[in-house]
């Protein structure tokens, strides 16, 4: 398993989010989630400017196999989709961290970041899994 | 594929192995008031030779009458190598079984309808059956509003075609889950759209459009389709199959061409059977096929590099997207879906073409010689395929009543649907013209 970048926070459903500078918030679905679903083939995404409510659901990822919805982590409004997912969902599998982001939102409030988990607590969370 | 179900001790070990005493107790979580203990009506169990009795007096009832009912099932001729084959051991199956290993000919028999049925509904992708022509437009709706998210009313517009028993099925599926069915205003001389009173800007999620129409007419689906369009809506047609040997695929309707195309498979070798089974069709544009409901079979390459077939897209169905699923419907239909598939092969499009100029040859001699009775014209103008309604100066019933007596079904009573005395009639290729002649002259007697 690759190492989990640093600069992100993670859920326990195997999400992963991007502070970004302008206040919006990039979500993704982490390596764990993607090499379990296996393959992707399709991605549903939101349409932009839908609102969502911290735990909605929001899109969904499906390989061969399997389906998944993502969870929106925090409540707030899309403000972009990765369009390119269309033609090629498998970059979720490549690039789970860069080129394979799902969704952009602007989130509606503040984010509390205790109800969400940092680098090292998401590691403990794989290894427990491991276990 | 044999099917082997458990045996007792299999039931046991698996009651014991989930710490359940008896199948009973696996139905507890269902409160006591929901339940029925004991099934009222159904009598005590018969055996073979009383039921066999049974149904063959039931079945002589039927009679061998002379039929011109239509609405909706279509009496066509079935080659007698149709049933024959599709009643083999290889293929006497309802269901799609999982296993590709194991059904290879079964998933090549539904390929095989799912290309024959998306070339005569000219969309891209079918899947391998429905229940029937009337639960398919529930489903069509349903997939409508997962397909165009845009469109939040739930509002799905109907032509004033579609087959009514059609839209109470349609409400009984899928009205407690916030669809609402509405119809498009009608114009009173053709039977079809009124395109003058039509409201631009209801955001409808889908637009239904049956061709030929339910009273037999055609409608202009080129211009209803592009209005549909243009409103935001998905557009879902309703067709019969034989009707597509003549008349325009739905995939080329207008200047995209319908969205979701369904209809009743029936006509396609499978008999009348009072009622059913039956099977329902579904097609639609590749931008569509995850919301699709149903399975689909698609042609792959094993690891030899062999053509093989398998299901496909199931991440949309139940076992693996549980209770977000696109449906609950698996196959059940595969029977009929293999009838049709021979039936269709057997008579290639040359012999649709055939079957289909032969049932609007009929109806035209039968229309025209039943309206030059006194009292008796069409409810409608304009053309049609092999079904027509007809308006009478008198009452419907005691006139089918009264061919009834002669051993012939003069035609499908409508006069609630129309709101005056009609009646729909239909001639297939199975009449002849003595047939024909004979129940135009029992038809001015009844009449008299």
């Amino acid at each position: 398993m690759s190492e989990l970048p640093g600069d992100l926070l993670y859920t326990n459903d195997h999400e992963w989010l991007r502070r970004e500078d302008d206040g919006s918030v990039t979500i993704g679905i982490t390596d764990h989630a993607a090499s379990s679903l296996g393959d992707l083939v399709y991605v549903e995404l939101p349409e932009v400017g839908q609102d969502v409510e911290s735990g909605g659901e929001m899109a969904v990822v499906e390989s061969v196999k399997a389906a998944s919805d993502v969870y929106a982590p925090i409540a707030g409004s899309v403000a972009a989709v990765n369009e390119g997912l269309a033609d090629d969902p498998e970059k979720i599998n490549a690039e789970p961290y860069d080129e394979g982001w799902i969704v952009r939102m602007q989130p509606s409030g503040d984010i509390d970041e205790s109800e969400l988990m940092s680098p090292d607590a998401y590691q403990q969370l794989l290894d427990d899994l491991d276990d | 594929m044999p099917f082997i179900p458990h045996t007792e001790k299999d039931t046991l070990e698996m009651l014991a192995a989930i710490g359940v005493d008896s199948i009973e107790d696996l139905f507890d979580e269902i409160p006591a008031e929901l339940r029925i203990d004991q099934l009222r009506a159904v009598p005590e169990a018969h055996n073979e030779m009383e039921v066999s009795r049974f149904m063959r007096d039931r079945a002589a009832m039927d009679g061998t009458p002379l039929c011109f009912i239509g609405a909706g099932a279509y009496e066509h001729h079935i080659p007698a190598a149709v049933w024959d084959i599709a009643t083999r051991g290889e293929f006497y199956s309802a269901y799609t079984p999982y296993q590709a290993e194991a059904s290879q000919g079964t998933l090549q028999t539904i390929y095989e309808y799912q290309t024959m049925i998306t070339g005569l509904t000219g969309l891209d992708v079918s899947n391998a059956s429905l229940y029937d022509g009337a639960s398919a437009l529930a489903e069509a709706a349903l997939m409508s509003v997962r397909s165009n998210r845009r469109v939040k009313t739930g509002r799905v517009l109907l032509a004033p075609g579609v087959n009514p028993v059609y839209e109470q099925v349609a409400v009984a599926i899928a009205g407690s889950q916030g669809l609402t069915f509405e119809r498009l205003p009608s114009d009173p001389t053709s039977g079809n759209v009124a395109f003058d009173q039509l409201d631009d800007g209801q955001d409808p999620v889908a637009v239904v459009i049956q061709q030929p129409s339910f009273p037999g007419t055609l409608e202009d689906v080129e211009r209803l389709t592009d209005w549909a369009h243009a409103e935001g809506a998905v557009v879902v047609a309703i067709v019969n199959p034989i009707a597509l040997a003549l008349l325009k695929a739905p995939g080329h309707w207008g200047e995209q061409g319908a969205d979701i195309a369904i209809g009743e498979g029936q006509p396609l070798g499978v008999p009348l059977s009072s009622g059913g089974p039956y099977f329902g069709f579904m097609t639609c544009k590749q931008k569509h096929v995850r919301q699709m409901p149903g399975r689909i079979v698609g042609r792959t390459t094993d690891l030899d590099g062999n053509p093989g077939f398998t299901l496909t897209l199931q991440a949309r169905e139940q076992h693996i997207r549980r209770t977000k699923a696109t449906s609950n419907i698996c196959t059940n239909q595969g029977l009929m879906v293999t009838a049709a598939t021979i039936y269709m092969s057997l008579l290639g499009f040359a012999g649709l073409v055939r079957v289909a100029e032969s049932s609007h040859a009929n109806t035209t001699r039968l229309v025209e010689g039943l309206c030059t009775i006194k009292g008796v014209r069409r409810l409608y103008e304009g053309p049609y395929f092999h079904e027509v309604a007809l308006q009478l100066d008198c009452a419907v019933a005691p006139v089918l009543a009264a061919l009834a007596d002669q051993n012939i079904l003069g035609g499908f009573d409508v006069s609630t649907f129309a709101g005056c005395n009609a009646l729909l009639v239909c001639a297939t290729e199975t009449k002849t013209t003595s047939d024909i002649d004979k129940t135009i002259s029992a038809f001015a007697d009844a009449m008299a």
